[in-house]
C-alpha cells in the first residue's frame, strides 16, 4: 500500500544559503544528520501550534527526515517559535534559549513571530521573537502551510551536512 | 421579585437583537442564580455587563455602572464570574467588591501598562509571584507553559497525593496579546481580522459572532448566499477541530491516531480549495464574506466529506472505550458554571447555540448528547458531531442560494451582541460602534467556564489520566486570554 506521507519539499533556497555561513564544520560533525526541536509557544493563536502538530502526523511525518520533538531543551538543537512575543511569555522564551547548548538554532515561525504580525504595537506583546532571542530563520505565513514549514526545517538540515537530504530508508 | 423581573423592569439601552436593561446598583445586588444563569462576564469603561438567561431560556443582557471603580460582585452567587471578574479588574481597573478571587489573572504583571482599557492607564507594576491555591503536605507538580511539544501556553499546577492528583489548577493569559485595545477605533472589517485571531481552531465561529454582532449593531443582514456558506465554513471548521483534538488525545492508538489526522488534513485542504484558506481566517467578515467559494470549492469539500462520511464508523470502533469513567464533570460543577458546548452535551445537557437561541441557516433539531460527563463521552461525541456536521455541509453545498456575498456597511452607531456555536461550545461577541468604528468590544469564549469546569473533572484523577483528560476538554488557550 502507497504511504501517504507526501514527497518531500525542497529546502527553502534563502534559508540554506544564511544557515550555511552560519554553520562550521564542527557543527556538522557534531549534529550528523538529525535535529532535536523544542516548541515554545511565544503567544500565538493556536494556527501555527496547530500546523506544528500536523508536521508530527502521518500525512508530513517530521521523524523520517530526523526530526523530532524533545520535551527538554537541554536536549533541543533547534528552538521553533510560534507567536508574537507576548509580554507574559518572554521570560519562559528566554530561560528556554538559555538552557539549550551550543550550537543551536531559533526558527520563528509565523508572521507573529517574525514581527508581531497584526498584534505589532500592543502593550502587551514585543513584536517578533527576534526581540529577545537571535532568529535564524523566518517562515512567514499567517498560519504557514506545514508544507512551507517543513521546507524551512530541512534547509536547516541542508545546511547542516554535505549529503543532499533524503528521507530515511522505509522497512517494507 | 426573582431575578429575571428585577432585570426586566430596569431601564432599557438600545442593543440589537436583544436590549440592555441598565439595573441600578442596589438591584444588581439582589441578582441570585434561583432563576437566571449567568453565560459571560465583562466590561467597557463605564459599566460591567451580564449576559443572563431566564429559567424559560430568555436572553437578558444586563449591564450596571460602574461608581467610583467599583460595582457589586456577583461572583459569590454565581461561578461563571469568577474568572471574568479577574479579568476586568485587571483589564479596566473596575474593582469587584465582594468577589470571591481577588488574584489577578491576564496580568502577570509584566505589560508596558496597567488597566490597559481604562481611560487612564496605570503605571507597569513588574512581575510578582502568583499565588496558587494552596494544600499544605502535599506535593507540587508544575507543568507548562513550555512542553517542547507544540501547544498552546498554559500552567497546570497540581498537588499530587501519592499518584492522585488531590486538585489541578490551571493559570492562564500567557497569550494575552492585547486583543480588545487593538480592536477599538478600528472599523468591523478591519477588527476582524482580530476576532479571527482570537482562538484558530475556533476561527470561523469567532468571526461569524463577531460579523453578526456588527450587523446588528447596524440593523443590517447579510446576503442569504454568505449566511449559507458561513454554515458551510462552520461545520467544515467543527469538523476539522473536532478530528484534530481526536488526534491530541489518541496519541496512545496510534493507528485511529493516523487516520483521523488524515481525514483532518483533507478537510483543511478542501478549505484552503474552497475558501483559499486551510483554516479559512478572514474569509468571513461583517456584511458577508471576504469572497465567494472557489470554482472547485464544493466538489473537494463533498468528496473529502463523503470519503470522512465513509470511514466514520471504523473510527467510531477504533476509538473503542478511550477515557472511560475518567475526567468525569461533577454535576454541581456544571450546573454551577452553567452547561456550554460539547462538554454539557457529553454530560447529558442539550444545549447548542445553533439551537437556542438559534440563527441562520441552522435548520431546527434536537443537539444530541450522550451521558457519562466522562472524557470517553466528551470523545466519541465529537465523531457523532462530525456525522451530522457532514449532513449539513452536503445539503447545503446542494442547495446554495445564488447573488452577492457581502454589502456595504454604513457608517453608523450602534450597540449589538450575537453568539455563534464553536466547536467548543458558543461564543458570543458583543460590541459597541461610533460612527462605523468600533468604541468597545469583547468576545466570550466558553473557554471561561470550561477550564473550572475542567479543574473540577481532573480534582481526584489519576496523574497519568491528567494529559487524557485535558485533551478531551481542549479547552481554548489564546481564546480566553484575549
Amino acid at each position: 500500500m502507497k504511504p501517504v506521507a507526501e514527497t518531500m519539499p525542497d529546502p527553502a533556497a534563502e534559508g540554506v544559503a544564511a544557515l550555511s555561513a552560519r554553520l562550521d564544520a564542527a557543527a556538522q560533525t557534531r549534529l550528523g544528520r538529525s535535529l532535536a526541536l523544542f516548541h515554545v509557544p511565544t503567544g500565538g493563536c493556536g494556527g501555527c501550534e496547530r500546523e506544528l502538530v500536523a508536521l508530527e502526523g502521518v500525512v508530513y511525518d517530521l521523524e523520517r527526515f530526523g526530526l523530532r520533538f524533545v520535551t527538554s531543551p537541554r536536549r533541543a538543537d533547534v528552538l521553533l517559535a510560534t507567536g508574537p512575543l507576548t509580554a507574559n511569555l518572554q521570560e519562559a522564551l528566554a530561560q528556554s534559549y538559555a538552557a539549550m547548548a551550543e550550537p543551536k538554532w531559533v526558527v520563528a515561525i509565523g508572521d507573529c513571530a517574525v514581527d508581531g504580525g497584526v498584534f505589532k504595537g500592543s502593550y502587551a506583546v514585543h513584536g517578533g521573537v527576534g526581540v529577545a532571542v537571535p532568529v535564524d530563520l523566518l517562515v512567514r505565513g499567517c498560519p504557514p502551510p506545514p508544507m512551507e514549514i517543513l521546507s524551512g526545517l530541512l534547509s536547516l538540515l541542508a545546511a547542516n551536512g554535505p549529503r543532499q537530504v533524503r528521507p530515511r530508508r522505509r522497512l517494507e | 421579585m426573582s431575578s429575571a423581573d428585577i432585570i426586566r423592569s430596569a431601564p432599557v439601552a438600545a442593543c440589537r437583537p436583544w436590549p440592555r436593561y441598565m439595573v441600578p446598583t442596589d438591584q444588581w445586588l439582589m441578582l441570585a442564580p434561583e432563576d437566571v444563569s449567568l453565560h459571560a462576564f465583562w466590561a467597557d469603561t463605564a459599566a460591567v455587563y451580564a449576559l443572563f438567561t431566564s429559567g424559560a431560556g430568555q436572553i437578558l443582557l444586563a449591564s450596571t455602572a460602574v461608581r467610583d471603580g467599583d460595582y457589586p460582585a456577583l461572583s459569590p452567587r454565581f461561578a461563571s464570574a469568577i474568572l471574568p471578574e479577574r479579568m476586568v479588574q485587571d483589564l479596566w481597573g473596575h474593582r469587584a467588591m465582594g468577589g470571591v478571587d481577588p488574584r489577578p489573572w491576564l496580568d502577570h504583571g509584566r505589560w508596558s501598562v496597567t488597566h490597559p482599557l481604562a481611560p487612564r492607564h496605570g503605571p507597569a507594576t513588574g512581575a510578582t509571584e502568583y499565588a496558587f491555591r494552596a494544600i499544605e503536605d502535599l506535593m507540587q507538580i508544575p507543568v507548562g507553559p513550555v512542553l517542547g511539544h507544540p501547544a498552546e501556553p498554559v500552567h497546570f499546577r497540581i498537588h499530587a497525593a501519592g499518584e492522585v492528583a488531590a486538585s489541578v489548577e490551571a493559570r492562564l493569559g500567557y497569550a494575552h496579546k492585547g486583543t480588545l485595545l487593538l480592536m477599538r477605533g478600528k472599523s468591523p472589517r478591519t477588527a476582524a481580522r482580530f476576532a479571527a485571531r482570537l482562538s484558530a481552531d475556533a476561527t470561523v465561529a469567532h468571526s461569524v459572532a463577531f460579523a453578526r454582532a456588527a450587523e446588528a449593531a447596524m440593523d443590517i443582514e447579510p446576503p442569504p448566499r454568505a449566511v449559507m456558506l458561513r454554515g458551510v465554513m462552520a461545520e467544515a471548521e467543527r469538523i476539522a477541530t473536532h478530528l484534530g483534538d481526536l488526534v491530541a488525545a489518541c496519541g496512545e492508538l496510534p493507528h485511529l491516531c493516523g487516520r483521523l489526522g488524515w481525514h483532518r488534513e483533507q478537510v483543511l485542504r478542501s478549505a484552503q480549495v474552497a475558501f483559499g484558506h486551510r483554516m479559512m481566517m478572514d474569509c468571513v467578515v461583517p456584511g458577508g464574506l471576504a469572497g465567494d467559494i472557489l470554482p472547485e470549492g464544493a466538489t473537494a469539500l463533498r468528496m473529502v466529506a463523503d470519503g470522512l462520511a465513509a470511514e466514520l464508523p471504523n473510527l467510531v470502533q477504533g476509538l473503542g472505550t478511550l477515557g472511560a469513567g475518567i475526567g468525569i464533570v461533577p454535576p454541581a460543577s456544571l450546573e454551577a458554571l452553567v452547561p456550554v458546548g460539547l462538554v454539557a452535551r457529553a454530560a447529558g445537557c442539550s444545549v447548542d447555540a445553533r439551537q437556542n437561541p438559534g440563527y441562520p441557516p441552522y435548520p431546527a433539531a434536537t443537539p444530541p448528547t450522550l451521558p457519562g460527563a466522562d472524557a470517553a463521552a466528551r470523545l466519541r461525541l465529537r465523531l457523532h458531531e462530525i456525522t451530522i456536521s457532514l449532513d449539513l455541509l452536503r445539503d447545503w453545498l446542494g442547495s446554495l442560494p445564488t447573488g452577492p456575498v457581502s454589502q456595504t456597511l454604513p457608517n453608523t452607531g450602534g450597540e449589538g451582541i450575537a453568539v455563534a456555536e464553536s466547536p467548543r461550545g458558543a461564543v458570543w461577541h458583543w460590541l459597541r460602534l461610533d460612527g462605523g468604528l468600533i468604541a468597545s468590544a469583547f468576545a466570550a469564549d466558553p473557554s471561561w467556564r470550561l477550564w473550572p469546569m475542567q479543574e473540577a473533572a481532573s480534582a481526584g484523577a489519576l496523574l497519568a489520566d491528567l494529559t487524557l483528560i485535558d485533551r478531551s476538554f481542549a479547552c481554548a488557550r489564546s481564546g480566553v486570554d484575549l
